[in-house]
């Protein structure tokens, strides 16, 4: 009798495009590991799958929209939060998430990013960190550690990065967690936290890349980068942002957790209440 | 196959009277009256009256402006509003249009039906921003990478820029296409009586959304006119689309027989259907010895030439294009077969009609270009010159 009787059915994969598998992704990459996350946190956030829609840029975690099982578009590289914005403004029955890599969203889509935060869109904005520009080689990213070596720093780098957390705090985001993916059940939660958050939520995934950044950066396989980010991870919940920054390589600690969550009207709301109050019954009401 | 479903405005974007307004004030009222229920937009002048005046209506028709962070934003906002269910537009002018090639690109792409409102000012760069120029007319057909095709209006009157943008949003719902409304800063600025008929005696075309079951769509297996039928999020159907060369699932597929397939068709669909989508006006070309081609702001300046011209015994015929892209060659190679010469007046160096009409004749007759680098419009006594010229 064969050891394994029976090939049990993949649990998430009624959220996937099964169509098109396999993926691009490469083995050890963490992307996968965070889509079975969100997968997990659409089946249990309550939302109908119907009601959901994912907006992915360009890159290797702009991939992501692709497989997934629900409305999805694959947008331009930098581009997924205006048309999130668009999207989710003409129908805000939908929950929209921006799925995407740090190049692509805080890179050449940084603009953007700042903008909907301020503006508190009711947009979940998962964002994939793993330090490089993947899908184009392994060039350097505006989050990419201090001395990091990178196609395009091949001496290293030297100019310094964003920390996200504190960027999307200081920008007006109402939810803010970062995780890695290792953290699986924390990823999870957060995403299913950040899917019923009315307003801008935002979750950064640290990630490991053992194609490029980690091969490049001799740090080892997945492997080694997860057993890192379980060792040097501290959850410190409601931690201040501005101590969360990741500008070296090798840090001693991580801090993740649950930074911000709070509540403040998001843009419809503040469209509404205001137009209504100056424009009394005049105004149409939209989206309610 | 989805029926290409007329109906008429909703009344409630409907300014129904006699008005007296610019033609960016008129576009946006145009607009409201096709049905766009979402804009969003940057500053640029000439081109913010269109926006203000947008901002100021909509919250009483029920619908949403935002003004972005930029014209890449913008771009790509409206594609995200139409694949919400709404029909949406951007508007700008030169250095803007310059930002948004590469959504123009997608929504080629994805068939995006939607509307760019591009309020031409001399260029390069940051170029006249108050002064007119003609001389984004080729960047709209081609300025975003790669093969597909568009279609662009060009209105001459503040009439018109009500009446024809209109059409633009119905050609977007028809053939899933960007529409560009190829205004200029004279036709933008320059105030008249506007007409705006019953909401009832205006035609708008609904969206060409499937009748068929999730399961059974597919997102671009294209109708017979070779326009696919389209679904909107959150209908169930769980699709998706991608600025990656695709199939007909939507799913991306990177290898040259699925890029034949997609833009083949992408450029046929426009191709096959031109002579439905051409628009143009013609007066006494029939025993013309010269034809006066143009559009825009610049047609309607050659009138006093023509009519000059006339007056002096020239046998001179007109041809106004309304759609400029695609191009109306079967025509206008038909009246090259009669005439001497047609000279085309624009606000562009390059003649980027002229050689349009060049390439379309075939040296069946000559092609006399008036060009003028824009910041004012044509002398009307240089495209006389250049009729009476012709006409020798």
């Amino acid at each position: 009798m064969s050891v394994v009787e029976k090939i049990q059915e993949n649990p998430v994969e009624e959220f996937l495009r099964t169509d098109r598998l396999p993926h691009v992704w490469c083995s050890g990459c963490g992307i996968g590991t965070t889509v079975n996350c969100f997968a997990r946190a659409v089946k249990e956030c309550g939302i109908p799958l119907n009601d959901i829609a994912v907006v992915s840029g360009i890159g290797c975690t702009g991939r992501v929209a692709g497989y997934l099982k629900l409305d999805s578009v694959h947008t331009t590289h930098g581009r997924a939060i205006p048309f999130a914005t668009g999207l989710h403004l003409s129908n805000p029955k939908l929950h929209v998430v921006v799925y995407s890599g740090d190049g692509d969203m805080v890179g050449i889509g940084g603009n953007h990013f700042i903008h909907a935060a301020r503006r508190n869109l009711d947009i979940t904005v998962i964002l994939l960190n793993n330090f490089t520009y993947a899908m184009t080689g392994g060039q350097v990213t505006p989050t990419a550690p201090l001395e990091s070596i990178e196609t395009t720093t091949p001496y290293g780098v030297f100019e310094e990065n964003f920390n996200l957390p504190h960027l999307a705090a200081s920008c007006g985001a109402v939810y803010v967690a970062r995780w890695t993916a290792y953290h699986v059940m924390q990823v999870k939660k957060a995403m299913v936290e950040a899917l019923n958050k009315r307003g801008f939520s935002f979750i950064e995934i640290l990630s490991p890349c053992p194609t490029i950044y980690l091969r490049r950066n001799r740090l080892g396989s997945s492997v080694d980068e997860l057993k890192f980010f379980k060792d040097r991870s501290v959850i410190q919940h409601g931690a201040d942002t501005k101590d969360v920054g990741i500008n070296i390589r090798r840090p001693e600690k991580i801090i993740v957790g649950k930074f911000v969550d709070i509540d403040k009207p998001d843009y419809l709301t503040a469209m509404n209440e205001h137009l209504g109050k100056v424009l009394g019954d005049k105004y149409v009401r939209w989206g309610e | 196959m989805a029926e290409i479903k007329y109906t008429v405005a909703d009344p409630k974007g409907v300014l129904t009277g006699v008005h007296y307004m610019d033609g960016n004030h008129a576009a946006c009222e145009g607009a409201l009256a096709a049905g766009c229920r979402f804009v969003a937009g940057y500053p640029i002048t000439p081109s913010t009256e269109v926006v203000e005046r947008y901002s100021a209506r909509i919250p009483m028709v029920g619908g949403v402006f935002i003004q972005m962070e930029d014209e890449i934003a913008s771009s790509i906002c409206l594609q995200g509003a139409v694949w919400g269910g709404l029909k949406a537009m951007t508007v700008t002018s030169g250095p803007g249009i310059s930002l948004m090639m590469e959504h123009v690109g997608l929504a080629a792409c994805l068939e995006t039906p939607c509307v760019f409102v591009n309020v031409q000012r001399g260029g390069p760069s940051t170029g006249l921003p108050t002064l007119p120029g003609q001389a984004d007319m080729q960047q709209c057909r081609w300025g975003s990478h790669g093969d597909y095709e568009v279609i662009a209006l060009a209105p001459s009157t503040v009439q018109e820029s009500f009446d024809f943008i209109i059409d633009a949003f119905n050609l977007a719902e028809i053939y899933r296409v960007p529409v560009f409304f190829q205004m200029d800063e004279c036709v933008g600025h320059m105030t008249e009586k506007v007409v705006i008929p019953e909401a009832d005696k205006i035609q708008v075309v609904e969206r060409r959304y499937t009748s068929k079951p999730p399961g059974e769509y597919l997102p671009y297996k294209p109708d017979p006119d070779l326009v696919p039928e389209m679904v909107k999020c959150g209908d169930g159907y769980r699709f998706h689309v991608t600025g990656l060369t695709h199939d007909e699932r939507g799913y991306p597929v990177i290898n040259a027989q699925a890029q034949h397939e997609m833009c083949w068709r992408l450029v046929n669909k426009i191709d096959q259907n031109a002579p439905k989508i051409w628009k143009y006006e013609e007066d006494e070309v029939e025993g013309a010895d010269v034809v006066v081609l143009s559009y825009g702001i610049s047609a309607r300046v050659a009138l006093k030439g023509i009519e000059m011209a006339r007056e002096k015994g020239v046998k001179v015929g007109r041809m106004r294009l309304i759609v400029v892209w695609p191009f109306p060659e079967s025509r206008v190679r038909e009246i090259a077969s009669k005439v001497k010469a047609i000279v085309v007046p624009e606000l562009n160096i390059r003649g980027q009609i002229a050689r349009e009409v060049e390439r379309t004749v075939e040296g069946t007759c000559k092609v006399v270009r008036v060009p003028h680098a824009g910041g004012t419009v044509h002398d009307p006594g240089q495209i006389y010159d250049a009729i009476v010229e012709a006409a020798r």
